[in-house]
């Protein structure tokens, strides 16, 4: 169980990214952190894993202090954290399963590591994740020749091998296209529930939140203003939380839309054509 | 600005023709006041003349020299490899053990020094240590060193690996620590945050990121450190330098000659085999 007190983070610059958070998410949750650019989301996780040091306040994760604890206890604290990343942040030039096995650091010594001799169930892990997510035959690719989405999988192989308790997840999808991102929010979710891991996914597309957590918390100028069911999400709630804003206006260009989508199966045809 | 648009379609004139009015466009100067501009401009090319003016070239000496450089080009027309083979033979291996040697020494210690200068990884003490040397390294040219390890050493090859170490520290620990100070932080990021330690966290999230440009740039030191245990050797460091050295000093251009078609044979296989090994890491 994480549980966030009270938690202040002021940059040096002055910007109070957070104020005075209060959150608790309970083993196994899945927690959708929503809000306009700038609230305070990426800090809130990046303070959690202590990437970002908090000005005050307290987060406990399973009844120890993470504020409080120094580097070594830190590390094997942050080996039950697994993050995932926008922008996938895999090593470009070490290939997938190194990507996927620095998942392990936290757990070999520095001479087995550097050596790439990581225990027999390690690399078995390594290789069942990377066949779950459906990478099995990319072992021994470059990180860097890989497509966004397929970087993403590596990027959640890496944070699952960790055997964490609770996933940190920035932005999963914000590089990817509307299919790949559905995709990889499901791999996320279902994967969360087969471990029974908790989870906090910081995300800008309110329909995915909706449809992947079952708990929704929305964040404005570092506080939270949200916290509920997906479906009580409504214009009204919306606005608080990300600004006036005529939330139906968005379905009306929906539907303008929908005519040009009729013109692209027409251009489909022409790229088979082609090829 | 909005009314122009409106009026051109008035008018019936269609977008590529007003496309058209921008045609003779020039990129704006670099320095905007035309009377600076224009001042700098005579101002330099006033300091230039004054400047080759003022060099005091003596034409007698150079019509002597004349003759000399004639002498030296006609041995450079037949070298001679045969006539002092065994000196010229075992300077080559000198300066290539020179130079093994002090690439590999120089190597080792930089990687230290360059990581302590990269402000992202170092704290500020260390930091300004590794930046000292750099700097007290990189302001020395290669001589003035030889000149003074050969003074405390004497001469021969060890003051000459010495020197050769010493200037390739400054070389390598300075565009090293420039590289990690530029990696991709989020990487780095990404490692540290799996609980890894902080030798596993260079080992995994920064090393992976730096080591292509650490083997170019050692693979380029290597033919400087080559070309430069020729110049040391001048001052008495050892190697081909000196074998070079005693060919100028007895007059014997055609030995100087073959000496430097080694030297230039050398550097162009080494620079072939680097640019082989560089294209292979990337
Ligand atoms: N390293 C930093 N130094 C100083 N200020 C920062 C830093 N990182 C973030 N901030 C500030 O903290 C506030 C919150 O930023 P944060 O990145 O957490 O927002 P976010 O909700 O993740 O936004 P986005 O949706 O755009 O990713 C912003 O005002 C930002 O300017
Ligand atoms: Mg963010």
């Amino acid at each position: 169980m994480l549980e966030i007190k009270q938690l202040v983070k002021k940059y040096q610059t002055g910007d109070l990214a957070i104020d005075r958070v209060d959150l608790t998410v309970e083993n196994g949750q899945v927690i959708a952190l929503i809000g306009p650019s700038g609230a305070g989301k990426s800090t809130l996780i990046r303070c959690v894993n202590r990437l970002e040091n908090s000005t005050s306040g307290e987060i406990w994760l399973n009844g120890e202090n993470i504020v409080k604890m120094r580097s070594g206890k830190l590390r094997r604290t942050r080996r039950s954290m697994g993050m995932i990343f926008q922008e996938y942040a895999l090593v470009e030039r070490l290939t997938v399963m190194e990507n996927v096995l620095s998942g392990r650091l936290g757990y070999v010594g520095f001479w087995r590591s550097f050596l790439r001799k990581f225990p027999q169930s390690d690399i078995g892990a390594a290789f069942g994740l990377l066949a779950k997510v459906g990478l099995d035959t990319m072992a021994n690719k470059r990180a860097d020749e890989l497509s966004g989405g397929q970087r993403q999988r590596v990027g959640i192989a890496r944070a699952l091998i960790q055997k964490p308790d609770i996933l940190l997840v920035d932005e999963p999808t914000a590089s990817l296209d509307p299919k790949t991102s559905r995709q990889i929010m499901r791999l996320i979710t279902e994967l969360c529930e087969e471990n029974k891991l908790a989870a906090i996914i910081n995300i800008h597309d309110v329909a995915l939140a909706q449809m992947y957590a079952e708990r929704i918390v929305g964040l404005r100028e570092g506080r939270i203003v949200y916290d509920g069911n997906p479906d009580d999400l409504k214009p009204n709630v919306l606005s608080e939380i990300y600004g006036k804003e005529d939330w139906t206006n968005v379905r009306k260009q929906k539907t303008k839309n929908k005519n040009s989508i009729k013109e692209i199966p027409n251009t489909d045809e022409h790229m088979e054509e082609m090829q | 600005m909005n009314d122009i648009p409106e009026n051109t379609q008035k008018l019936g004139v269609t977008k590529m023709e007003t496309a058209a009015f921008s045609e003779n466009w020039s990129p704006p100067p670099f320095i905007k006041n035309p009377l600076l501009r224009w001042g700098l401009l005579l101002t330099f090319i006033l300091y230039l003349s004054l400047s080759i003016g003022s060099l005091d070239v003596n034409w007698e000496r150079i019509y002597v020299g004349l003759d000399r450089g004639a002498k030296f080009v006609y041995g450079f027309m037949n070298p001679n490899f045969s006539g002092r083979w065994t000196d010229i033979s075992e300077g080559i291996i000198e300066s290539l053990i020179m130079t093994v040697t002090s690439t590999a020494i120089g190597i080792i210690i930089s990687i230290p020094i360059g990581f302590g200068a990269a402000r992202n990884l170092a704290p500020l003490p260390v930091y300004l240590f590794c930046r000292s040397i750099i700097a007290l390294s990189r302001s020395f040219q290669e001589i003035i060193i030889a000149i003074l390890f050969v003074a405390i050493f004497g001469f021969g090859p060890l003051a000459g690996v010495l020197t050769l170490s010493f200037a390739t520290i400054g070389f390598l620990s300075k565009l090293l620590a420039e590289d990690i100070e530029s990696i991709d932080k989020n990487q780095a990021e990404a490692v540290k945050a799996t609980g890894s330690s902080w030798w596993q966290w260079l080992n995994y999230g920064i090393q992976p990121q730096v080591m292509p440009r650490l083997i170019g740039l050692s693979l380029y030191r290597f033919d400087i450190n080559f070309r430069e245990s020729a110049v040391v050797g001048l001052v008495g460091a050892g190697g081909i330098g000196a074998t070079l050295n005693t060919a100028f000093d007895r007059y014997e251009y055609d030995t100087a000659a073959a000496i430097l078609i080694i030297i230039i044979g050398i550097v162009m296989l080494s620079e072939y085999i680097s640019g082989y090994i560089r294209a292979g890491v990337q």
